[in-house]
């Protein structure tokens, strides 16, 4: 019997493996009661669904409802994204998610010098109202909820969707759906800006005011961490800069008189999810904790759903390898779980191919499915918050929100988040982050599978890869000449007078976009009109 | 070859903001004691060919994720020839499709890298084309 009380026998550790998570942070063979703070469960672990929400935003969770799966999709025209969309909703997506191209993303249109050979690339071209009426063709935007992925043009964007709705009879309440529509973490991570801050934040405030009167479903941001991730960041870093920018906003919307249970509950957050499965729940649990005590005691908010952390999830881009792609859906499919075990309220999987190209048809639908197999299949949504209680988890939760908290300190030492984005930091923090993790690899302390160990050196790409057809770029340019042609000239001249005038005043800039974009005045327009007023931001590029 | 460290444009021509790889690359050229003028976003091939005859770069690399390579690649390329830069390496990264790598080869553009690739692979291959490609204004 004494050989069933001993352990056996066995190396401390194994010789050269790792044992710190993706973000470098070192983590113990095994974790206990010890490992856990007296009093920290009781205090932060009531029930799902009860404040500080540590174990979700619902009693229920996904018994109540399943998370959204909402595929980011859009690519070349206007009609080749339409028809994606409904591919999606036929393989039984249920919510549209919408990428833009580049040029759309900075504020051009598609016949700008500088968008040449970029149309259509990596989203779907937007030049006017007419490219959102065939965007949306024959959708029930009163029934889909629909998020829109752009940032610094977003409200002259957001205002084409409200005329192409208007147009449709669709009233305005019945819209559901998000817009980005975070300019901070464009500065820090995805460089997609057309104005410095202060005009930008001015614009995002405006829209905030504008939607709580007019658009009550629309959640008018989405604060992200998912580029800042990208570009590098670890968890803690995306985490403490995701909801660092989520207080800028509220302090931005309350010093425009705003009181903040009138815009509170529609901020919405954004979120990555790596391949570290215990560190990525961890991260999203203590989000939603940290981001409910602020609003709660910090800013005074009274609105339980004031002080919800709602949030997208989106596997992760950057571990996507181009060798043997299709291990890809075995990464997406641990990353997806770690979203949904840590209570996302929307999900994104990338697909196998996206390290190459656009994804395919057939990419996108196992990436679809892979959803499904952890909403129907795995038994994962039966539960809410099934890993609540764990040692490892409540420590990791407990450890990242300590680590935000000291960031946050250091940040407003700086004299808050734009003061500190424009001395560089978030910007050096990731830049670094990303060649100590870059370091790992070449260095194979880090083992990322097919691509520094277990390489087939003989291998074929044997998917399917998207082109975009070389004709989208001369048609959409061809598209937008004959819309200046054939539009009312004189309302959109009038259109685009007044706003300038308004630009010029502290009027809310939302109705004066609306009208522009009634009168079919295109992005680039708008764009050049706010400039005069505005000026450009100027990045200073270090590595 | 001359104790003079090789010299590298890094820039990223475009929209593209994707500037992860373009910094990390920069800096493992400089840690293998290369020296490397960084532009950072939203360059045009004109910027970048201009700051390349400037410097009297010996590289230019452009990074590209957003789809236009063809564009940037063979314009920056054109353009070297007609400055008198065809002797330089042109190499970069990015999501580039093996077939337009190869369609690009086909007019005097280096190799090009892409995601998981080594960035020490990219010092080996830049050290080994300037040494077997010695300057025509070398002597």
């Amino acid at each position: 019997m004494a050989q069933g009380t001993t352990p056996i026998e066995s190396p401390e550790t194994e010789p050269g493996r790792d044992f710190t998570t993706v973000s470098g942070r070192e983590v113990k063979p095994v974790y206990s009661e010890s490992d856990v703070a007296p009093g920290d469960l009781e205090a932060n672990l009531p029930l799902p669904g009860e404040y500080p929400f540590t174990r979700g935003i619902h009693p229920s969770m996904y018994r109540g409802k399943l998370w959204t799966m909402r595929q980011f999709a859009g690519m070349g025209t206007a009609e080749q994204t339409n028809e994606r969309f409904r591919f999606l909703l036929s393989r039984g997506q249920t919510g549209l998610s919408t990428a833009f191209d580049n040029p759309t993303l900075y504020g051009w249109d598609s016949d700008h010098p500088l968008s040449e050979g970029e149309v259509g690339k990596t989203g779907v071209a937007m030049d006017s109202l007419q490219d959102m009426e065939r965007l949306f063709d024959s959708i029930p935007l009163d029934q889909v909820s629909t998020s829109m992925t752009i940032n610094a043009p977003a409200a002259w964007i957001f205002t084409m969707f409200l005329a192409n709705a208007e147009r449709r009879g669709i009233p305005f309440e019945k819209l559901r759906g998000t817009l980005q529509n975070d300019i901070l973490k464009e500065y820090i991570a995805q460089k997609e800006w057309i104005f410095p801050p202060a005009p930008h934040m001015r614009i995002i405030t405006d829209l905030f005011s504008f939607c709580a009167e007019h658009v009550p479903q629309w959640n008018t941001i989405s604060i992200s961490g998912y580029h800042i991730r990208e570009a590098g960041a670890t968890a803690a870093q995306e985490l403490t800069f995701t909801l660092q920018d989520g207080f800028t906003y509220v302090e931005h919307a309350l010093a425009a008189g705003m009181s903040i249970d009138d815009f509170a509950p529609r901020l919405s957050f954004f979120f990555n999810s790596h391949l570290d499965f215990f560190e990525e729940i961890a991260k999203l649990r203590a989000a939603r904790r940290i981001w409910a005590r602020h609003m709660k005691e910090r800013y005074g908010a009274k609105n339980p759903r004031s002080w919800l952390c709602r949030f997208h999830v989106q596997t992760a881009g950057c571990s996507l390898t181009a060798q043997q792609p299709e291990v890809n859906i075995v990464r997406t499919a641990l990353e997806a779980l770690a979203g949904v075990l840590g209570g996302c309220q929307s999900l994104h999987t990338n697909s196998m191919d996206e390290a190459l190209a656009l994804p395919s048809d057939k990419a996108v639908e196992i990436a679809l499915r892979t959803q499904q197999v952890i909403a129907f299949e795995s038994g994962a949504a039966n539960v809410a918050d099934p890993l609540g209680g764990s040692y490892f988890i409540e420590r990791l939760t407990r450890d990242l929100e300590d680590e935000a908290e000291a960031y946050f300190a250091q940040i407003e030492a700086m004299g808050g988040m734009i003061k500190a984005i424009e001395k560089g930091f978030p910007q050096q923090e990731l830049t670094r982050a990303a060649y100590e993790y870059q370091r790992a690899l070449s260095d194979k302390r880090k083992i990322i599978v097919g691509v520094n160990e277990f390489v087939n050196e003989d291998e074929e790409l044997l998917i399917p890869i998207l082109e975009i057809d070389e004709s989208v770029e001369p048609d959409q340019i061809a598209a937008v000449k004959k819309l200046r042609e054939s539009r009312d000239n004189i309302a959109v001249s009038r259109g685009l007078d007044a706003l300038e005038r308004a630009a010029r005043t502290k009027d809310n800039l939302i109705p004066h976009l609306l009208d522009c974009s009634r009168a079919y005045a295109t992005e680039g327009e708008i764009t050049q009109t706010l400039i005069k007023v505005f000026g450009e931001f100027r990045e200073q590029s270090f590595f | 070859m001359s104790g003079s460290p090789i010299k590298v444009v890094v820039g990223k021509p475009g929209l593209d903001g994707h500037d992860r790889g373009a910094k990390v690359v920069a800096r493992t050229l400089v840690e293998a004691g290369m020296e490397v003028v960084y532009l950072g976003l939203r360059q045009t091939p004109e910027s970048i060919v201009a700051a390349a005859l400037e410097e009297d770069a010996d590289v230019i690399g452009l990074s590209v994720l957003s789809g236009a390579h063809m564009t940037h690649f063979k314009r920056v390329r054109a353009l070297m020839e007609e400055k008198g830069l065809g002797d330089r390496l042109l190499t970069g990264g990015g999501i580039i499709p093996t077939k337009d790598q190869e369609t690009l080869a086909a007019l005097g553009v280096g190799r090009l890298f892409g995601p998981g690739d080594d960035p020490d692979a990219i010092v080996d291959y830049i050290r080994d084309w300037v040494r077997e490609h010695p300057r025509e204004d070398a002597v």
